[in-house]
């Protein structure tokens, strides 16, 4: 059995690689945990840990009208984004792993290009673009650009849950009669659902998270979350920003544990 | 004509017609179909993307009088301050590319060799950092790193230094901000491509007499370069367009490649110079992963589609 390895090695003799290993794990959680703890508390000054606790810093949040209006609108946008890019990420897999397509190989770099070509590049462009056909500072706009930042994920997920799909039970289908759509809705779809939804979750958390394209789109009564934070973080450090990372970190564990148990559901 | 003479492709219907052209017009209806769904996908991609960037490219052609020239790009060439920038920015991705090979190959190497169900616990250690905003890191780094941060605070009380050291608002700050983010866009196809070495292999290879070490560096170690050049250059090229870090851990001192492009926009709205900055970064970067598939014969974006 390969499955569970057994090099005549003792983890005594690995203790080393674990200490390593374990380090960098440090190094990579560390920072959530401290911002996590920071944000409960008590003063302005950055101790660690805190002196005092308190809740001010979310008083101070979710009190704020600026803050609220902002998360609001990444709220919406998030959600318009999901809404969106999953039915097209989705028909976009399915008929790239119909894969009788010529040009697939470019077609699939087309889609997945938002991914590697640098999002500055991708930010000054929409900036540009929009300009002329005046959808900056739109929630429109917002839902679009960030719509072509989440296809690619959307793609890949369902992709990779269409490849472990056997297409021959849609085809069945429609030898039995059913149409092309009937067959994939009731047939291929119910067995895909873990991969869409995840690929939604993703979705959502990457328009949620997006920064450097909102920060040249978004403005004035549309101003995302993510790009108030980075205009507060460039002044100064206001520690109501760790309890808005807190409810962030939260947002993104909760939606990572759903696509997870989704996918185990596979 | 008889259905028996003809040869498969010619068989006739009863109807006269010919079945091929009947298959022909099946299979074309069925691309148009599958078409159809990929287009509205490529039309947004095409208008958000392609049109803009292409739009760019022809700006960049033009000098600010509008006569075709290639002032926007001699300018590279020419401005000292373009040549630093230049050389920031491949100096940042040069050490945070070597500080996440340096601390993530033996985190992906340890990941390999777990039981699956430890493996899959301390993935997530990759994987919610990878999920968690840039925005959210680049914060927490400045409260640990900054003049009166948590490092600072600390081996003050500690009685170690006397002054505030300098670690955010400079290069080391940047450094460590985008390691910290660049870390997993290396783990991840690492460990992927770590899992499907075969053990076999290193236990034949022990077998044969060799110590633990020279079975790692004999047969795991080559084995794993094709994951490793994978990481390397997916981190490379994200380092040379990246933002957030550098602008805000930056203290205005380490200008990269990026925020030279805000700048030359935002500020002086000058869209030739931030355009030919974007085209030469895109070359760049297309360059580097075209010559990587060319290699390597894999995809770069496979970071995001093996989880």
């Amino acid at each position: 059995m390969s499955t569970e390895n057994s090099l005549p090695i003792s983890h005594w003799q690995r203790l080393w690689l674990y200490l390593l290993g374990g380090l960098v794990m440090l190094f990579l959680i560390a920072p959530s945990v401290i911002i996590v703890i920071m944000s409960f508390s008590g003063s302005t000054l950055l101790q660690f840990p805190p002196d005092e606790w308190s809740l001010r810093w979310y008083e101070s949040y979710f009190g704020s009208v600026e803050w609220r209006d902002a998360t609001i609108v990444s709220v919406k946008v998030a959600v318009m984004t999901a809404i969106v890019a999953t039915p097209l990420g989705t028909a976009a897999a399915y008929a790239i792993n119909a894969g009788t397509l010529r040009l697939s190989g470019a077609i699939n770099a087309l889609l997945t290009a938002s991914l590697i070509i640098p999002v500055i590049l991708i930010g000054i462009g929409t900036f540009f673009l929009y300009a002329r056909i005046g959808l900056n500072n739109t929630l429109t706009g917002l839902v679009i650009a960030h719509t072509v930042q989440a296809l690619p994920l959307v793609v890949l997920t369902v992709l990779s849950g269409l490849r472990s799909y056997d297409m021959n039970q849609e085809m069945v289908a429609r030898s039995l009669g059913a149409g092309r759509f009937a067959a994939f809705l009731q047939v291929t779809m119910p067995q895909l659902r873990f991969s869409i939804v995840s690929g939604a979750l993703f979705a959502f958390i990457t328009s949620f998270d997006e920064v450097v394209v909102s920060l040249f789109i978004s403005g004035g009564e549309t101003t995302t979350l993510t790009r108030r934070m980075f205009n507060a973080l460039r002044d100064q450090i206001d520690p109501t920003i760790a309890a808005i990372s807190t409810c962030l970190i939260v947002l993104s564990i909760v939606l990572l544990s759903a696509a997870q148990l989704f996918g185990r559901g596979r | 004509m008889s259905v028996g003479s003809a040869s498969l492709g010619q068989a006739v219907r009863p109807d006269g017609v010919l079945n091929a052209d009947v298959l022909r017009a099946d299979a074309r209806r069925q691309a148009l179909g599958l078409l159809a769904l990929l287009s509205p996908g490529l039309f947004l991609v095409f208008a958000v993307i392609v049109v803009p960037i292409g739009w760019l490219f022809w700006l960049s052609l033009f000098d600010e009088t509008g006569q075709l020239s290639p002032a926007n790009y001699a300018r590279f060439f020419e401005q000292a301050s373009y040549i630093k920038t230049f050389a920031t920015t491949f100096k940042v991705a040069f050490v945070v590319t070597g500080a996440c090979v340096l601390f993530g190959y033996p985190l992906a190497y340890m990941l390999s060799q777990l039981p699956r169900r430890a493996a899959s616990i301390c993935l997530i250690f990759v994987i919610l950092p990878f999920w968690t905003s840039v925005l959210v890191r680049t914060y927490a780094w400045l409260v640990i790193l900054q003049r009166k941060g948590l490092i600072n605070n600390w081996l003050i009380d500690l009685g170690v230094i006397g002054q505030p050291l300098p670690l955010a608002n400079n290069f080391a700050g940047v450094v460590i901000g985008m390691t910290h983010i660049m870390l997993p866009f290396l783990v991840l196809p690492l460990y992927a491509s770590m899992k499907t070495i075969d053990q076999d292999c290193l236990r034949a290879g022990m077998n044969l007499g060799a110590s633990p070490a020279a079975t790692f560096r004999q047969i795991f170690f080559p084995l794993s370069l094709p994951g490793l050049a994978s990481g390397v250059v997916i981190v490379f090229v994200l380092c040379l367009g990246f933002f957030v870090t550098p602008a805000l851990m930056g203290g205005g001192k380490v200008i990269m490649w990026a925020m030279r492009m805000e700048q030359a926009t935002s500020l002086y709205s000058n869209w030739g110079a931030g355009a030919a900055l974007g085209v030469v970064l895109l070359a760049v970067t297309l360059a580097l992963l075209g010559l990587f598939q060319r290699l390597l014969g894999a995809r770069a974006t496979g970071v995001w589609s093996r989880r």
